[in-house]
């Protein structure tokens, strides 16, 4: 079969490819799935309401930010100015990967509302060395949708039967998922720059400002640091 | 099933202003051409990024998960993803049981 239709085999190589890849980082996502879930009944959302906010947001930062500062009621405005200073980063990933997906215009108007950190990641590290097909998006988008959404409703669900997440150290998993993908881009001197000013930045200003700001300015920070390290490498 | 709706509107905000993030970027990606330092800046995104998201919790939070998180930097340029994560998970369960 897979000879018979070399274009068929091609996309399911790459499906393949693309949830081989994508299964740490949907496993590491299950139990903080779980904890969203949780905490966001404990804030006294309903199932059905922790469901339709994975469902159209997808965003788990900004997910447990705004259950973080949930009250009754809601204060959309508040919220909303939350999300967008957690999510403002999507505007430089979006353009970052945008062009390297091999879609039409239209289509990446449906693709990037499924863009995660961890989606782009692992596409950024893929358009490294071959192009980003659609087989390859849709599989990875579409295992850590269903995963996110499932693991969500489900921690809901189960609400408060669920034991402490520190306990077992699931609190940590998206902390060293994270340090896992930034390890795939390499150390080269300017990525250790990037990464050692983007963290030191990012640490200070959540330590003194305070919560969504660390990711914005410690991001921003980090891409100075690039700018001004890459120069001195072209000099020298 | 119930949705408060006020519940709902803060739900449908966030929903749609994160959309806008998501798709914003390929309104500037057509005036983006880049090279030099401007394209290691934009190449630097990634990196920069993921690690301000996790700074705080990796850097402030305690002992434990200070060295967690340099014995996980330190495993994943040497293991696959999964193992990577297992490592450090792993380790922050045994440091805050130590410290």
């Amino acid at each position: 079969m897979d000879q018979a239709n070399p274009l068929s085999s091609t996309f399911g190589r790459e499906a393949r490819a693309g949830l081989r890849d994508i299964a740490p980082a949907a496993i590491a996502a299950i139990p903080i799935g779980l904890l969203f879930g949780a905490v966001a009944i404990a804030k006294g959302l309903t199932p059905t309401e922790v469901a339709f906010m994975s469902a159209t947001v997808f965003a788990g930062g900004a997910q447990f930010a705004a259950i973080e500062a949930w009250v009754h009621p809601a204060p959309i405005a508040a919220l909303a100015f939350a999300t967008f200073l957690i999510n403002a980063r999507h505007v430089l990933m979006g353009a970052s990967i945008g062009p390297k997906i091999k879609l039409t215009r239209p289509q990446k108007f449906v693709a990037l509302f499924f863009m995660t950190d961890e989606t782009w990641a692992l596409s950024e590290r893929r358009a490294l060395d071959r192009p980003v097909t659609a087989a390859y998006w849709v599989a990875i988008s579409a295992a850590l949708y269903i995963n996110w959404l499932a693991s969500t409703t489900v921690g809901a669900v189960l609400g408060s039967f669920l034991g402490d997440p520190a306990r077992l150290g699931a609190d940590f998993a998206f902390t060293a998922l994270f340090i896992g993908l930034v390890a795939g881009f390499g150390k080269s001197r300017v990525t250790l720059v990037t990464a050692a000013v983007s963290a030191v930045v990012s640490a200070l200003v959540h330590h003194f400002i305070g919560a969504p700001w660390h990711v914005a300015s410690g991001a921003l920070a980090g891409i100075a640091a690039a700018y001004c390290a890459a120069d001195r490498e072209v000099r020298s | 099933m119930s949705i408060d709706m006020t519940t709902f509107g803060a739900i449908l905000a966030m929903a749609i202003v994160t959309y806008f993030t998501r798709i914003a970027g390929l309104f500037v990606a057509d005036r983006l051409v880049l090279s030099g330092r401007a394209k290691a800046a934009f190449d630097a995104i990634p990196p920069a990024v993921l690690i301000a998201v996790i700074a705080p919790t990796a850097l402030t939070t305690g002992w434990a998960e200070a060295i967690a998180a340099a014995i996980t930097a330190f495993v994943a340029f040497r293991l696959p993803l999964l193992a990577t994560v297992a490592v450090g998970v792993v380790s922050v369960v045994l440091l805050r049981g130590v410290l």
